[in-house]
């Protein structure tokens, strides 16, 4: 591939994803762009990018589909799951007593595993949510993973990385070495296609968002703004979830992390808005039912 | 150092359980059927057992109640390996006392997110994009 097709293609992926590649990412978009390039009978690369300054917005959307497809697997890193049913959930169950709903987004929810891990961890919690409404949204930039999301099927590869062995007899129907999440936990999880680059306000106000391992691929001035929307959309007193290699730290002071509580954060409260546009949505809570 | 017997009548089976378990920091013993096994965990029981079902002599399964019935053997994290797949299997083995069960064929991300999920590891290695 030659400097200015690659050149190109990072900037396509910059303006169309926000991802930023560095400059030396040449094997990462070969090994993601061939397999495509092939499909479209394309010889090479430089083949994709003259049809792609043919402006074709199908194979734009497919080769940003391609580049920001990201490995997941079910209960991924553990540790923020522990956060989840140990520290995020007790308290929203106590300072949503009177409401008794919890609105949970999975801003990169990919072919499931996240959001599904969560509706399973919900679904455990049961006892403790009678009568509650526990929505999960899932939104993801690519159309072709949040079909497979839906789906909910899996191999028997991906149920074996990070699925307890209890809760894949529990919470699927096995068809040879394909594996089907079951109907009611499919229930849980709303699916919808968003690019994190775009407003996202139409998704309404949440308590717990998971924006986990997408940050990474955005420049610094695109996490910034992309911090300063999410704390828009989140209740005062909600939790936000990064990946293991993100932090907010020396980019916003919209989140501040939460003590002994690794990628944990919630809103500072500099934010000022998330309560505003919390009021538009629910029934304004009387500050001492969120004690 | 924490040990690891792996039940396996494949010596193949064993040589690739064994690369990827002493890279995971495991001291690795092997037996080659259930009673072989069940001697050594007479001698020493291991802090955990990567363990195949269909092996001649004495099978996992059968291991694993004599296992539990040892003195303490209620200690050891036992993880299956093993092709029996479906369903009826798994939830056998998870009856009888099985903490894990890995369907083969294994890799050592399927191997590592088991051992971590029985608490036998550390959190994992953040997967590389």
């Amino acid at each position: 591939m030659n400097q200015l097709d690659y050149e190109y293609l990072r900037k396509l992926l910059k303006d169309h994803s926000g991802l930023d590649l560095s400059a030396d990412k040449q094997y990462l978009i070969e090994s993601r762009l061939l397999p495509l390039a092939r499909k479209a009978s394309l010889a090479d690369i430089g083949e994709l990018v003259q049809k792609l300054k043919g402006g074709s917005s199908i194979i734009i959307r497919q080769v940003v589909e391609a580049m920001t497809t990201n490995e997941t697997f079910f209960f991924r890193d553990k540790v923020p799951f522990d956060h989840f049913r140990e520290s995020i959930m007790p308290e929203m169950i106590k300072a949503r007593a009177n409401r008794k709903n919890i609105r949970i987004w999975c801003a990169a929810g990919s072919t499931g595993q996240e959001p599904y891990s969560l509706a399973m961890c919900v679904r455990e919690m049961n006892a403790a949510l009678g009568g509650w409404r526990v929505e999960i949204v899932a939104t993801d930039i690519s159309q072709e993973v949040l079909e497979k999301s839906k789906a909910g099927i899996y191999s028997q590869f991906e149920v074996q990385r990070g699925l307890p062995i209890q809760m894949l007899v529990k919470y699927f129907k096995q068809n040879g070495e394909i594996w089907q999440i079951n109907p009611d936990i499919r229930a849980m999880v709303q699916h919808k296609q968003l690019n994190l680059l775009h407003d996202f306000s139409q998704l309404g106000v949440f308590d717990i968002i998971f924006c986990r391992n997408v940050l990474i691929y955005f420049d610094q001035e695109t996490k910034i703004g992309i911090f300063g929307r999410l704390a828009k959309i989140m209740e005062p007193d909600g939790f936000l979830v990064l990946g293991a290699a993100e932090t907010v730290v020396g980019l916003t002071e919209a989140f501040k992390p939460f003590p002994d509580r690794r990628g944990l954060y919630r809103p500072s409260g500099t934010a000022g808005v998330a309560g505003k546009a919390g009021a538009m949505t629910w029934p304004k809570v009387p500050a001492i039912a969120r004690l | 150092m924490r040990t690891c017997l792996v039940v396996d009548d494949s010596s193949v089976i064993r040589k690739v359980a064994r690369r990827i378990l002493e890279g995971l920091d495991f001291q690795i013993v092997e037996a080659e059927d259930g009673e072989k096994a069940l001697e050594i965990c007479k001698r020493g029981l291991p802090d955990a057992v990567l363990l195949d079902w269909n092996m001649p002599v004495m099978d996992g399964y059968e291991f694993l109640g004599n296992l539990r019935r040892l003195p303490g053997g209620d200690q050891p994290k036992v993880v299956f390996c093993t092709t029996e797949n479906d369903i009826d299997h798994i939830s056998r083995a998870l009856h009888a006392g099985a903490n894990e069960y890995i369907m083969k064929p294994f890799d050592k991300d399927i191997v590592a997110a088991k051992f971590q999920q029985v608490g036998l590891i550390d959190q994992m290695q953040p997967a590389s994009t």
